[in-house]
């Protein structure tokens, strides 16, 4: 008989990275919220969070986001169900999916020489005779940039719900007199909830807290909460500001979760 | 369902298509550029490779880049093959859920919060910014990955598979070896793969507890990035697109190789 203890050796490295890792890092956020850049402990931060310059940065990050999601919905759903249609299905998935493996500064990077000054986009207007504009920089090209980021990770869960519906189902609405958008509104789409849920989930969160897009697309005219974070941990050096606003974007992170949560239990 | 795509379908699904790979080879086209900006197109040169093949402090990144993504996507497939044994062995609903939802932490949160608070656990556990902050912190964010990989897997395979090499006098490791082990292959390999991609891409996270003498392939193309448009960037992104693209042969072709051999474990 071996004893209990070898037996159960193989759990130590996994459950010391559950600890270290996962615990440890959550806890000392927590932890360091409560001190003041001279390092004394005080409420100092969450007073100062509940100032109007990070309330209504806070909001605008949010709106962000919003925007960002909702737009990348509005063209990954129809892209989605589109793609479901098509011959050699899972191949123009796997074509979609493909650009977001490319690491994401090199598709900012483009957009740097695709927006800027005196680049593509720009010689373009100038030929239709709208003349050239400032796009780099501006609230337009940090949303147009994160959705071009976010629309495969978007597309791939509804793709995925959209794959699992039974095609007799549409065939029942269709057999009982229902027309197209009566189908798609009635059937589709509500079946396809948890897609759009998770979709919205692996879109929302990440544009909350994208701190590079903002410092190389929308200069310093966005300041998103993982901007902010970012500044206070790695340029004002005020690790106990920049842990009180990560402590929020973890509550809101959990809130988004509980939201767009799926009922579906277990793995 | 109407099988048939109308032609306007076709149309947006060509611009979606359009719009998601028009940047990546655009910045791919002005690599050639013997001009030095992203506007206009000179002339056909090759310059800007050389100049990279050139450059050794380039080099030397690279490969830190590789050595960190292999090392910590075989480091964290052991401990997440561990993990997701340990998660299996469980059989309390409720234990088995809290380690579930411990072990997706990290996958759902933003990486601006995992990167700050790893920043904070190396600083207060006194390890150097620098190649073992970077290594660690990558083991951790691709374990949970590796889990949710290798997971699945285990729940597949059946028992009564375990109670047959039991009763055929095996011992612990036996089954774990010449059982347990060869059924979640094609979870361990996607897992490992997967780690690998995650390492390559990260840059939130690798910024933060980075120090100064080290760098990532991410986080130079950022400072670079930053300092405005050089073609030899282009060129940078040119291989890791053919690089990309050859990663994504080797995934087709691993879980199109694994697809009938795991079915034919399964029956």
């Amino acid at each position: 008989m071996e004893n209990k203890l070898s037996r159960n050796l193989y759990m130590v490295p996994y459950v010391l990275w559950i600890v270290l890792f996962v615990i440890a890092p959550i806890f000392l956020v927590v932890y360091y919220s409560f001190f003041d850049i001279e390092g004394n402990l005080s409420f100092i931060n969450y007073q100062k969070f509940f100032t109007p310059v990070y309330l209504k940065m806070t909001f605008s990050s949010f709106w962000y986001a919003f925007l960002i999601t909702a737009i990348s919905l509005l063209i990954a759903y129809p892209t989605a169900l589109l793609l479901t249609k098509t011959k050699h299905k899972q191949l123009w998935l796997l074509l979609i999916i493909v650009p977001s493996w490319i690491n994401l500064l090199l598709k900012a990077y483009a957009f740097l020489g695709i927006f800027g000054t005196y680049g593509v986009t720009n010689s373009f207007l100038e030929v239709i005779g709208i003349g050239a504009q400032q796009i780099l920089f501006t609230d337009f090209s940090f949303v147009f940039v994160s959705v071009y980021i976010f629309i495969p990770f978007m597309i791939l869960p509804i793709f995925n719900s959209l794959n699992e519906l039974n095609p007799t189902l549409l065939d029942a609405a269709n057999d009982l007199g229902a027309s197209k958008w009566i189908t798609f509104r009635r059937v589709i789409f509500p079946l396809t909830m948890d897609g759009v849920k998770s979709g919205c989930q692996v879109v929302f969160i990440p544009a909350l807290s994208l701190f590079m897009l903002t410092r190389l697309i929308a200069g310093n005219r966005v300041i998103t909460l993982g901007t902010a974070i970012e500044q206070h941990f790695l340029v004002t050096r005020d690790w106990g500001m920049g842990s009180t606003i990560a402590v929020f974007l973890i509550i809101s992170m959990f809130l988004i979760m509980i939201v767009t949560g799926t009922r579906k239990r277990g793995v | 369902m109407d099988k048939r795509i109308s032609p306007i379908s076709k149309l947006f699904l060509v611009i979606v298509f359009f719009i998601l790979y028009a940047p990546i080879f655009f910045l791919v086209f002005y690599s050639f550029n013997s001009g030095g900006t992203m506007s206009n197109f000179e002339g056909f040169t090759l310059d800007w490779y050389k100049e990279l093949f050139h450059d050794v402090r380039l080099l030397i990144i690279v490969l830190n880049t590789l050595v960190i993504a292999l090392l910590s996507a075989l480091i964290s497939t052991v401990v997440g093959v561990l993990g997701a044994l340990v998660i299996h062995s469980v059989k309390r609903r409720q234990t088995k859920n809290t380690l579930l939802s411990l072990n997706n932490v990290l996958i759902v949160s933003p990486d601006v919060i995992i990167g700050a608070s790893f920043l904070i656990l190396f600083t207060m556990a006194g390890i150097k910014l620098g190649f073992y902050s970077v290594l660690f912190s990558h083991i951790a964010f691709s374990i949970p990955i590796v889990v949710l990989m290798v997971l699945p897997k285990l729940m597949e395979m059946s028992p009564t598979l375990i109670d047959a090499a039991k009763d055929l006098g095996a011992n612990r490791w036996n089954v774990l070896s010449k059982v347990t082990l060869p059924f979640i292959t094609p979870g361990i390999f996607a897992g490992f793969f997967m780690a690998l991609t995650y390492s390559f891409d990260d840059f939130a996270v690798t910024f933060f507890v980075t120090g100064n003498g080290f760098s990532t392939l991410s986080v130079e193309i950022y400072s670079l990035a930053r300092r405005g448009i050089a073609l030899n960037i282009n060129a940078l992104s040119a291989l890791l697109f053919l690089f990309t693209m050859l990663l994504v042969v080797v995934y087709y072709f691993i879980t199109q190789r694994n697809k009938p051999k795991g079915m034919g474990v399964r029956k």
